[in-house]
């Protein structure tokens, strides 16, 4: 199981797209798994054929968790097989989880996602303690259930986590909206509590890009026409690959600048919350290509089929507030990524132009800048080149 | 095609676009991004849509004349008219 987002440690397997026996190159769509930010297609790392698969079906399972074994060209398969893996999740604390058994033949270096089980059932205990999966275990803790008192339904007896929650009257799943929320809620509470945001904006003209727009999308069939937002969007890319301290993402090592721009995208999903997938390459995309990419990205963040490179990759997202509305938006920035472009609605605001001051279209950004990574000179800079792009929009 | 066509024509695209949007409850003076919540892609995706459903092509400078359903179907008619 792939990293699936900021926060998201856990995904239920709810459809194969491969089968045994299928060839699959890095980069397929093997499966999908629902997640609290709705369904992900996940993409295969390895090329190789379909050897079996582990995970089955309506399985919950912890990041990292294996999920199916893939053979390398010519690679022979282990002479033990693994067993599916069964056991739902989160793993129990480290102390209770029975060590993964070592794989009885040696599994070669270009075996892909070893499998190894991600949990194990414990054995039965002295006192009579029936035998549990981890998650059960974790749950009895939870709702203080003694699990000696449970009727398991698993393989020996053993207690399963529906076997807790039955007995706990635990009440039903959560809905997807709360689900969503929650998801929300840690990655925003994970990055104010451990990113030192920092912010700076300014407001800018946009007359030069709206009538370049107009003119543009005049005499074009609704298909070949380009939104505003995918100028924003150009305009951040360029300005991230001129300012490469703001674009990456950080881990336990500090900062780390990516070559490409993954370009996130907070996409508000009609029925409440949001999720931010990106744009992969975007620098390598001109106008055209990124406003297609964005339509294709939004249809589909909209119909919950969203990729887990693209959840996880991004390395700068914008975030804007639509075409009316409030003028200015300080944003959170979605971690792991360094920084967040935040742009109001546009408003006709009086301008000075040369001598005069006329009513013109503006539009303020606010870039939202991690100040482990930045300091305001390259907050500056970046605003400043962002600016100059969307002066001349039709070198976007 | 009668203004009740456009109508159901005009609330069927709308709704695919936005799907939690029940058709049955839509008023015929709501405006569809302030009151129906469309973005500018969704809206996009409507003219695209009618576009390709009904031949009509809307230029963006008509955008406020489909604001409304109301409004939609007396541009749409006098278009196809």
């Amino acid at each position: 199981m792939p990293s699936l987002g900021a926060d998201m440690d856990a995904g239920k397997l709810v459809e194969w797209l491969v089968e045994p026996g299928d060839t699959v190159a890095r980069g397929d769509i093997v499966a999908v798994v629902e997640t609290q930010k709705g369904a992900i297609e996940i993409e295969c790392f390895e090329a190789g054929v379909v050897q079996n698969l582990l995970a089955e079906l309506g399985t919950e399972l912890p990041v990292g968790a294996p999920l199916a074994m893939i053979l390398a060209e010519g690679e022979a398969p282990p002479a033990d097989s693994p067993a599916k893996a069964t056991a739902p999740s989160p793993p129990a604390p480290p102390a209770e989880v029975t060590p993964p058994p070592a794989p009885s033949a040696p599994v070669t270096a270009s075996a892909t996602n070893a499998p190894v089980p991600a949990v194990a059932a414990s054995p039965p205990a002295p006192d009579g303690t029936p035998p549990s999966s981890p998650a059960a275990r974790l749950r009895a803790r939870e709702l203080k259930v003694d699990l000696a008192t449970v009727t398991g339904s698993g393989p020996g007896g053993a207690v399963r986590l529906v076997d807790v929650e039955r007995l706990a009257g635990a009440p039903p799943a959560r809905s997807p909206q709360e689900e969503m929320r929650r998801a929300i809620a840690a990655a925003m509470t994970r990055s104010k509590q451990t990113i030192p945001h920092f912010y700076m904006s300014q407001t800018m003209d946009l007359h030069p890009a709206m009538t370049w727009l107009a003119t543009r999308n005049e005499g074009r069939p609704p298909a070949e026409r380009i939104l505003l937002g995918a100028l924003f969007v150009r305009a951040m890319v360029r300005a991230a690959v001129k300012v490469p301290s703001l674009n990456g993402q950080v881990n336990e090592d500090g900062f780390i600048a990516s070559g490409p721009v993954h370009a996130g995208l907070a996409v508000a999903l009609r029925g409440g919350g949001l999720v931010a997938p990106a744009i992969l390459d975007a620098e390598t995309l001109d106008l055209d290509a990124t406003m297609a990419a964005m339509r294709d990205l939004v249809t589909r963040a909209r119909a919950g089929r969203l990729r887990n490179r693209e959840m996880t990759e991004g390395t700068i997202t914008l975030s804007s507030v639509g075409e009316s509305g409030p003028e200015s938006m300080t944003g959170v920035i979605f971690p792991p990524q360094a920084a967040l472009v935040g742009i109001g609605a546009p408003q006709v605001r009086p301008w000075v132009i040369g001598d005069s001051i006329q009513p013109r279209h503006v539009v303020t950004i606010t870039l939202s800048a991690d100040h482990r990574a930045n300091d305001g000179r390259q907050a500056a800079r970046f605003i400043a080149a962002f600016e100059s792009q969307l002066s001349a929009p039709e070198a976007l | 095609m009668t203004h009740a066509d456009l109508r159901a024509a005009f609330l069927d695209t709308l709704c695919n676009v936005a799907p939690d949007i029940d058709p049955a409850t839509v008023e015929d003076d709501e405006h569809i991004q302030d009151d129906l919540g469309l973005d500018s892609m969704d809206v996009l995706n409507l003219v695209t849509a009618l576009h390709e459903i009904l031949g009509v092509d809307i230029p963006e400078a008509d955008y406020p004349q489909i604001a409304t359903p109301a409004q939609a179907v007396a541009y749409l008619a006098k278009r196809l008219g």
